[in-house]
């Protein structure tokens, strides 16, 4: 906002001035500018002439006026030209103007990225599941457009680190990466030149690979418990998970969902012999008892 | 001719405020306190009974209880609890509706009447019956009231250690490419339309096969063969919207007056938003039977194994044949709240054309409790 304000009055004299003022007329030697600034470097503007003239820079976002003395260089401090893109500068001495183009080109090194990675939470062992986009700016928030490699690091403690490089395209690099076959937050990093930027990437356990269930006689009821319930790379099924119980006898059904817990799940059914007893939880079925006492 | 127009418009309210002051509806009259009314009569079994649901039906329950004649074998406090629950059941929010008494056995000093009343309630109706004995005292016949107490449970503590869950979202002064945490991932795991009476019913299975909670709820699109859409309907209350991981809830969608034959393709839409939710409490559903002809239904009791009270259950139920493919969803809300460890029974109707298929059927409950803000 205060940048808006400071140049808003320029802003307005460079309209004015590109509304009224007569045609350009050739004045070669006048204006002296390198063709391509670093956003947010200082840098000299070079004029000759003699007597007082009066220099605007307008381009993307930003217009400066400044009331020069041809012959004199003009400095512009750092940070006077931080927005990157195509400039147009005006040296205007009484009815003579002289025009002169240039670029303001973003900063080569990485200030900050912008790392979208998605999602935030899956399953382990999904073969591309994870993507991750950065885009490049300098300090200034400039987009850097220059290709430059990107390193990506998807990390889980006492797991192998899977890494990739990749050169940036326009600004962006983007990359897919396995999920790990072990459970646990992963920090998926993004790293160009010294500038990195961190996401955690929940990875959860996958379906129950194997569910088995045991019984005991407990008074008038049957204590049915599973074993500890993991799944096909080892990983403990998550305390909350559903399991369903379901006791068939005599033509009657009990059926009782449970969650999970320290990653057992535990329900107690009506003790019926010759009762048929069966566990499956999502869409994964488990073994079968037939109850006896 | 606008002046004509007010002139009927003001001699059409006249009339109607008339004619619904002299012959109100039940429901109005009730709401505006009328109290006993030509229905009350205590002179023969028949009259006596419906006297008694008049009262019931406008809760008055003073005069209800001051007309039994087993008063001494409870309080009025109980025939309230009976009739209008006790723990914010679906019972106290009901009206009865309408009822009917049917005579079973009569003779000079006793006879037997059906009461059947039909409550109402914003999720749907339910039905209770009672059969009830009523005596000659004097020149009166009094019913005797067969009162259902409901179960006190002894005071306890009863330790819950169940899961939950809460949630932190993005924040609004986040960056720009901040992750927000993900919604759950559910899938339809079974989706069958058949075509009723009533029009096109969608029906499937969805599974949350994540590792969070899911508040979720399903949308059916038809399509035409033009690729137009026919219609659009969500599944409203007929499916269990709290899925908890690896759960699986029916859903049920109907599109009245639509035809399968206009149908060329369904477009499914389930949704999930990631919501805090809480594991308790955990219903066991005991002694489910499947009920043949005349009156097929599916049958059991409910029993919550927490401590807390769930004040409203509703009960789905997932019907499939002999090779498992789906034949029906139906549902129930219990009428009465599921106090710990105390059996609460249920009936779900099945379609008489459809009972000769099913050969089996999976049932879940969802639960509301009135504490538990979760």
């Amino acid at each position: 906002m205060r940048y808006r304000l400071t140049f808003l009055p320029a802003l307005l004299g460079c309209g004015a001035w590109l509304a009224l003022a007569p045609p350009a007329t050739a004045q070669t030697g006048n204006l002296h500018l390198p063709a391509t600034v670093v956003a947010g470097s200082g840098f000299t503007v070079q004029t000759s002439g003699s007597g007082p003239a009066t220099l605007y820079i307008t381009g993307t976002g930003a217009a400066v006026r400044r009331q020069v003395q041809l012959g004199d260089p003009v400095s512009f401090a750092a940070g006077d030209l931080d927005i990157a893109g195509h400039y147009v500068a005006f040296l205007e001495e009484g009815g003579a103007t002289d025009v002169k183009e240039f670029d303001v080109v973003p900063a080569p090194r990485p200030g900050s990225l912008a790392f979208l990675a998605k999602p935030s939470r899956l399953s382990v062992d999904l073969h591309d599941g994870i993507s991750g986009a950065v885009y490049i700016f300098d300090a200034y928030h400039n987009l850097i457009t220059k290709p430059m490699p990107v390193s990506f690091q998807l990390s889980v403690p006492d797991a192998a680190v899977e890494s990739r490089t990749v050169q940036s395209h326009d600004g962006a690099a983007w990359t897919q990466m396995n999920s790990s076959s072990r459970e646990g937050a992963a920090r998926f990093v993004a790293t160009a030149g010294d500038v990195s930027s961190t996401r955690v990437i929940e990875q959860v356990p996958g379906d129950p690979c194997s569910l088995k269930m045991s019984a005991h006689p407990d008074g008038q009821k049957i204590a049915l418990a599973t074993d500890p319930i993991r799944d096909c790379s080892g990983n403990p099924i998550p305390d909350g998970t559903i399991v369903t119980f379901t006791e068939t006898y005599d033509g009657e059904q009990t059926t009782v969902d449970v969650p999970v817990k320290k990653d057992i799940a535990q329900a107690d059914v009506p003790a019926h012999d010759g009762a048929r007893i069966t566990v499956a939880t999502g869409v994964v079925l488990g073994n079968e008892i037939r109850w006896a006492r | 001719m606008g002046r004509l127009i007010a002139i009927v418009i003001i001699l059409a309210t006249i009339g109607l405020v008339i004619i619904g002051t002299l012959w109100p509806i039940p429901t109005a009259a009730a709401y505006a306190g009328e109290t006993s009314g030509p229905a009350h009569s205590w002179s023969s079994p028949q009259a006596s009974v419906q006297s008694l649901a008049h009262d019931i039906a406008r809760h008055h329950w003073a005069p209800a209880y001051a007309s039994l004649e087993n008063k001494g074998e409870f309080n009025e406090q109980d025939l309230i609890r009976d009739l209008n629950g006790a723990q914010f059941s679906l019972r106290t929010f009901a009206d009865l509706e309408s009822f009917r008494v049917r005579p079973l056995h009569e003779s000079d000093d006793r006879a037997e009447m059906q009461l059947q009343m039909h409550w109402s309630t914003v999720v749907g109706n339910f039905d209770d019956t009672r059969d009830v004995a009523v005596v000659r005292s004097g020149d009166r016949w009094k019913p005797v009231w067969p009162i259902v107490k409901e179960p006190r449970v002894p005071p306890q503590v009863i330790p819950v250690n169940y899961l939950r869950w809460d949630v932190i979202y993005r924040g609004g002064g986040d960056d720009w490419a901040a992750q927000d945490v993900e919604s759950p991932h559910v899938r339809i795991v079974d989706m069958h339309p058949v075509e009723r009476a009533a029009g096109v019913v969608v029906m499937g299975e969805l599974l949350n096969e994540d590792v969070v909670p899911a508040y979720v709820h399903v949308r059916a699109t038809l399509m035409a063969k033009s690729g137009k859409a026919i219609g659009s309907e969500v599944s409203f209350d007929r499916i269990s919207h709290l899925l908890l991981p690896k759960q699986v809830t029916p859903f049920f969608i109907l599109f009245p007056n639509a035809a399968l034959s206009d149908v060329a393709s369904i477009r499914m839409e389930p949704t999930a938003t990631l919501v805090a939710a809480s594991a308790d409490p955990v219903i066991e559903i005991q002694n489910q039977k499947l009920n043949p002809m005349p009156t097929p239904s599916l049958t059991g009791a409910l029993v919550n194994q927490s401590g807390q009270v769930v004040n409203i259950a509703h009960v789905l139920g997932t019907f499939y044949d002999k090779t498992g493919q789906l034949v029906w969803v139906a549902d129930r809300y219990i009428d009465r709240a599921l106090m710990p460890q105390v059996p609460v029974s249920f009936s779900i109707p099945i379609p008489q054309d459809l009972a000769g298929k099913i050969s089996t059927e999976r049932a879940v409950v969802s639960t509301y409790s009135q504490n538990n803000d979760l």
